[in-house]
């Protein structure tokens, strides 16, 4: 069994295509990893489990229908039954391309590795993190797109060879014109530690003391949607239901009552902090660690207390 | 400009969500079923706005059942032309693309637009695979789409930044947050609803690729232990030694 892995590699080697090969390597066969671009690190991916990288370096990361014929060359040229990728945007635009292609089934949101013990099946993410569901892929080939932050990368190997190819893969009819890139923020989807805050922030004015935080903790930033919908903070960082769903280690929530809809996005979170002064916020019910008390007050405390724990370390 | 605005059933976002028949089965027993947000805040509105700046004809399409005509009566409600709806569960990703795919290949639209995800299976694949049946681009969680006669402009949220890309019709596009604001059907949208052409289409033989085949509910949480909120070198230690989160 063969297993080919697509990552982007146009910003470095993300965290999270570190755990798609890690993944991939934990499926028991040979690990390919294929990319496009010109990304000078891809030896490295060896010690994740690769036993060799294939890049097209005309292909362009961006370019959602130049990857498909790429990974689907690839798929053919080196018999892969398994195709994985990180569920990001790329593979958001690929994954469903090539299950048609290839009429391979996709597996979008799968959190652990398939159970193998009656065909294919996979734990995924459904209701927008209020269950899980376990699909069953009924093709030979399979697609798997593995949410962030699902398997830790491990080092196993050494570094692998790079072969160089030619997939032919022509131009799509997508015009990339300008693309800004991350400005050294931790994006939400792979952060590990989370910080995030609601409308008890009272106005945008406030979030210093929710960036402090975060800094002190190597965390992203997060909000509710009201915060996000009246233009306190930008959309991407809007979590829950209708934003995005997010499975870090930890997750803290200043100011945020806690309703249904935001609870779905973020209840996959491995440990929970709420800071509320109300004590009745449904939060506390979903949380872990609860702080009864000012925002205002307990988040400047937190972060000094952070930041003596790190002075200590 | 010819849009066909894909549309998808969802839970409403309170309803409590279980299983029946041995967790095999989502258990409808109480649960409102409203258009999936992504596919009408974004998606629908958005088309509209299109087809009131430049004119053109905006149909929905649906593939589900005689129950789910509720959803797409609000759907008209709120301002399409006309709707399609193929009669059959939508069961499986590719089933539901093939389905919608074949339609829109029979009547040759310019823009096709699903939603970014429903917000029950979330799986963000029915738009990717019409695409690929349709052999033309698709521009995948599109936070902004502007029409200049045949060309798109769109914005895409990307991992951390933005990304600005062009595209020539015919093309679908996936709708995400940023793109337009919900909007309220009003009294006259609701009763013209009531008179605009549905077509009922049976659907074409096809695979499925994946079945669920169950359903797990996570763990209820353990009691949430409160720390003193004077005392944050506390709830660090605990973040530490207990939790091991840093
Ligand atoms: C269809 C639909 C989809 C939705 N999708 C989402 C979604 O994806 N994500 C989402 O977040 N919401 C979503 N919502 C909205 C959701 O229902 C809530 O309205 C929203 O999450 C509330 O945001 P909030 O907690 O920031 O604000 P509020 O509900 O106003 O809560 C503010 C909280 O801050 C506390 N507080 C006030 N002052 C302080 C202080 N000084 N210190 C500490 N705490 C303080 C209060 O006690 C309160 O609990 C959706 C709603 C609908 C109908």
């Amino acid at each position: 069994m063969k297993t080919l892995v697509y990552i982007n590699s146009d910003n470095g080697i993300s965290k999270s295509s570190l755990e798609v090969i890690t993944y991939a390597k934990k499926l028991g066969g040979e690990v390919v990893v294929v990319s496009g671009g010109n990304s000078s690190d891809l030896a490295k991916l060896g010690e994740y489990g690769a036993s060799k990288v294939i890049v097209d370096r005309a292909v362009v990361n961006g370019d959602e229908q130049q990857i498909t014929k790429l990974i689907a060359f690839a798929a053919e040229t080196e018999n892969a039954e398994i195709i994985v990728f990180s569920h990001e945007l790329t593979a958001k635009a690929v994954a469903p391309r090539l299950s048609v292609k290839l009429k391979a089934g996709l597996i979008s949101g799968a959190i652990a590795l398939p159970d193998l013990s009656s065909g294919f099946s996979c734990k995924v993410n459904v209701f927008s993190g209020k269950a899980f569901g376990v699909v069953t892929v009924n093709t030979a080939k399979k697609i798997i797109s593995l949410l962030p932050n699902s398997v830790q990368p491990e080092i196993t190997g050494s570094a692998c060879s790079v072969e160089e190819i030619s997939s032919n893969a022509g131009t799509s009819a997508i015009k990339i014109i300008t693309t800004k890139k991350p400005e050294g923020n931790i994006p939400l989807p792979e952060a590990e530690l989370v910080v995030s805050a609601g409308r008890g922030l009272k106005g945008p004015e406030n979030w210093g003391i929710v960036e402090d935080l975060a800094t002190a903790l190597g965390a992203a930033t997060a909000c509710s949607r009201p915060v996000a919908d009246i233009g306190w903070r930008p959309h991407h960082e809007h979590v829950g239901q209708t934003g995005v769903a997010i499975r870090p280690n930890l997750y803290i929530a200043a100011g945020i009552s806690g309703a249904i809809q935001h609870l779905a996005g973020v209840n996959g979170s491995k440990v929970i902090v709420v800071i509320n002064t109300d004590a009745e916020a449904p939060f506390f019910k979903a949380a872990d660690y609860g702080i009864l008390g000012d925002a205002f007050e307990v988040l400047p405390r937190f972060t000094e207390a952070v930041k003596k724990f790190n002075a200590a370390k | 400009m010819k849009i066909l605005v894909c549309i998808s059933k969802s839970p409403d976002t309170t309803s409590k969500i279980a299983f029946s028949e041995g967790n095999t089965k989502f258990d409808e027993n109480g649960v409102q079923y409203i258009v999936n947000p992504y596919d009408e805040w974004y998606a629908l509105v958005r088309a509209l706005e299109i087809k009131e700046a430049q004119g053109g004809n905006v149909t929905i399409i649906t593939v589900g059942n005689v129950a789910d005509e509720a959803i797409i009566r609000k759907a008209l409600a709120i301002g399409a032309d006309d709707a399609v709806r193929i009669n059959a569960e939508p069961t499986d990703a590719y089933f539901t693309a093939i389905q919608i795919a074949d339609y829109a290949k029979k009547n040759a639209f310019d823009l096709v637009l699903t939603g970014k995800e429903t917000i029950n299976y979330n799986g963000s694949q029915v738009g990717g695979m019409i695409a690929e049946v349709l052999e033309v681009p698709f521009a995948s969680l599109a936070t902004k789409l502007d029409v200049n006669g045949s060309i798109l402009t769109l914005e895409q949220d990307i991992v951390g930044g933005v990304q600005v890309v062009e595209v020539s019709i015919p093309a679908v596009v996936s709708c995400a947050k940023g793109m337009a604001e919900q909007r309220i059907p009003n009294m006259r949208g609701i009763m013209a609803a009531r008179t605009k052409p549905m077509q009922i289409v049976e659907p074409i033989a096809c695979d499925l690729f994946t079945t669920y085949s169950s359903y797990i509910l996570p763990e209820a949480k353990k009691a949430c232990k409160m720390i003193d909120p004077n005392n944050m070198d506390e709830l660090v230690q605990l973040l530490h030694t207990e939790a091991k989160v840093i």
